[in-house]
């Protein structure tokens, strides 16, 4: 059951490039799936609350969930000055979380930047149920590489790339798993920059499979009342809606989503405007 | 302990607040967070006759003390709306005002004979103010002659005890004006306020953020320009109820609405806050009227005008 309460932060700290956050959420920490996310709030001058995968969900304090911050904007650096002690409020779980296959496939999950926080503990559930489970971490350049540690420890095998070679192999994440489409049909799970889980539903999609693709679109509410999260999304019918990714997301099935139309209103959508001669 | 009940247009509702149209979807989703039967209803999120894809992304910028949004009333259109909306409502005993939208005056009209069978409306708000349509700028809340005939088609058109409230814009030189025209036309009450028109830039790319390029603007950003809106409006209608809004945050700016004339309040963009915010701003409310003496809600509306308490 999703709900509210003011939690308390049990820790902050570096780790490379983010900020781990551990916060007490009893009673809320029990329904996490990998995928589902965290509306914070922040200081009283930001009216919005931020939005976060959840990455694990551990017994500490009665039940506890941790996240993985960017410092960012205001209200991610506020975040990330907060000390052990201090209180947050939460809505957690929200959102639709990755669907887990019901047999012991290999499964290969795609991480961007700080998008591998929720594939850990996805790849500890995989991995639980007898799947195979290979991590590609991918980044711009060593300084910005995270998570390959925790990867290694939850997984079969890590392949690591930046797009400038200082770290792993030097190119894309989609090269490694080009590679691992074409030795067998393992299901794909991505979670990362847009630009990457289009490329990932591409190239699952050349060798004939859907990559579950977990979404960030901007929020203002988080909780499915504000229409502001929507993508063109394809449904069971053949037809194009704006989606809300806080609801019906943030995970979709990657050939269902018109990746390289994000942002406008695809023509076929229903509902979309007519077009105009005057 | 002040009533917590209120009379508008004839019709009993429970409460003094509601949702806001556009913050709180059809209600289902704040189910989960409070109890809906305990606020004085939940006003739906503008529905027109047929489906509607809304703006492309990005809606929503956040400004200081408040966002703007270009959200373009994306919705399921109102066959739809009932099957699975209203009948939600309905099944939960939740008191359902339905706000509706058209880009023409025969749309709205459409929409009202719709809805005169559906016993479940309790009220309806009609959004002449929409700032996110494309219907070449037209907003039929600018100008008394449209917002007029609005108004006149959908009292026509429903069932004289189901009351209407018309939904204005702050974007005028005088919302007195059209409120009074409003009223002459039939409408029961006025919805105040809808958000004003704002736009921001990309310092980075120097191009407008939003999708829509322009979008309302909300939250407390706004609240002292809608306190203002109730106040002239209640000057020149003093009996006629207002649904006051605009950046309402708690049961103290609530107050202040209820104080420059409204008669019940809505509580929009706090709820993407806090989720529970209409049934806290409803207790802390009744928690104020009740420590300033008032029995029932009815009784501070517009006592601003009356020189306060004495
Ligand atoms: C489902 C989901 C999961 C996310 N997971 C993580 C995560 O694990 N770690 C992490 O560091 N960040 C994550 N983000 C992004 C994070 O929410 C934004 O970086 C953050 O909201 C920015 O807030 P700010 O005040 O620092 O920046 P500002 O730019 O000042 O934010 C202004 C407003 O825009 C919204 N916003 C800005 N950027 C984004 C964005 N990229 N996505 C969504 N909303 C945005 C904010 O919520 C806020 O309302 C996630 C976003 C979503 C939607
Ligand atoms: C995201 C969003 C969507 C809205 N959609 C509608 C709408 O569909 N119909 C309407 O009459 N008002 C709509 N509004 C306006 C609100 O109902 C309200 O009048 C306004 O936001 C001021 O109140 P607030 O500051 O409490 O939000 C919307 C506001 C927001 C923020
Ligand atoms: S963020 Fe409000 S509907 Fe998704």
């Amino acid at each position: 059951m999703t709900a509210q309460a003011d939690a308390e932060i049990l820790s902050v700290r570096r780790d490379g490039p983010y900020w781990q956050m551990s916060f007490a959420a009893p009673g809320i920490a029990d329904g996490f799936r990998p995928g589902h996310f965290v509306a914070i709030a922040v200081d009283d001058a930001h009216i919005l609350r931020r939005a976060f995968s959840i990455r694990s969900a551990s017994t500490k304090a009665g039940g506890a969930l941790q996240i993985i911050v960017s410092p960012k904007g205001p209200g991610t650096k506020w975040l990330v000055e907060r000390r052990p002690g201090d209180l947050i409020n939460v809505i957690a779980p929200l959102g639709k979380p990755f669907r887990l296959p019901t047999e012991p496939v290999p499964c290969v999950l795609v991480g961007g930047g700080y998008g591998v926080a929720p594939l850990f503990e996805l790849a500890s559930q995989l991995r639980a149920r007898g799947c195979p489970v290979e991590i590609i971490v991918g980044a711009g350049d060593a300084q910005r590489l995270y998570g390959v540690v925790e990867a290694r420890r939850v997984s079969d095998a890590v392949h690591v790339t930046t797009d400038d070679g200082s770290a792993g192999e030097h190119g894309r994440v989609t090269d490694p798993l080009r590679r691992i489409l074409a030795g067998g049909h393992p299901a794909v799970y991505a979670c990362g920059p847009m630009g990457m889980l289009q490329a990932v539903s591409e190239v699952s999609a050349e060798f004939g499979a859907v990559a579950q693709c977990a979404v960030e679109e901007s929020m203002a509410c988080g909780i499915g009342v504000c229409m502001t999260c929507v993508l063109p999304v394809i449904g069971d019918d053949g037809v194009t809606r704006m989606v809300r990714s806080c609801t019906e997301g943030p995970v979709f099935f990657g050939d269902r989503v018109r990746w390289s139309e994000v942002g406008t209103v695809p023509a076929d959508t229903l509902g979309a405007p007519e077009p105009r001669d005057d | 302990m002040t009533d917590p009940r209120v009379t508008l247009g004839g019709v009993d509702f429970a409460g003094p607040a509601f949702t806001a149209s556009g913050c709180a979807a059809a209600g289902r989703e704040l189910a989960g967070f409070f109890d809906l039967t305990e606020i004085g209803g939940v006003v739906t999120k503008s529905i027109m006759l047929r489906p509607r894809s809304g703006r492309p992304t990005p809606r929503m910028v956040e400004t200081p003390s408040g966002m703007l949004n270009s959200i373009g009333l994306q919705g399921p259109g109102i066959e739809s709306f009932l099957e699975n909306d209203l009948a939600w409502l309905t099944d939960h005993g939740v008191t359902a005002v339905v706000s509706i939208a058209g880009e023409t005056v025969d749309e709205f009209a459409q929409l009202a004979r719709i809805l005169r069978n559906e016993p479940a409306v309790k009220a309806i708000e009609v959004n002449i103010s929409c700032p996110n349509v494309e219907s070449r700028g037209q907003v039929f809340a600018c100008e008394v002659m449209s917002a007029s005939s609005v108004i006149h088609q959908v009292r026509r058109n429903i069932s004289s005890d189901v009351p209407i409230f018309a939904k204005l814009t702050p974007d005028v030189t005088s919302i007195a004006e059209i409120a009074l025209a409003c009223h002459n036309a039939g409408a029961d009450g006025l919805s105040v306020m809808n958000t004003t028109l704002g736009m921001a830039i990309d310092p980075d790319t120097l191009r407008p953020i939003l999708g829509g390029v322009t979008g309302g603007l909300s939250g407390p950003a706004i609240r002292p320009m809608a306190v203002r809106c109730v106040w002239q409006i209640h000057q020149v209608l003093p009996d006629v109820p207002i649904l006051g809004m605009g950046g309402i945050a708690n049961g103290e700016d609530a107050l202040q609405f209820i104080a420059a004339g409204a008669s019940a309040v809505s509580v929009g963009t706090m709820t993407f806050h806090d989720p529970s915010a209409p049934v806290r701003v409803q207790r802390e409310l009744l928690g104020l009227l009740d420590e300033r003496g008032f029995t029932t809600v009815a009784d501070a509306v517009g006592i601003a005008h009356r020189g306060g308490l004495t």
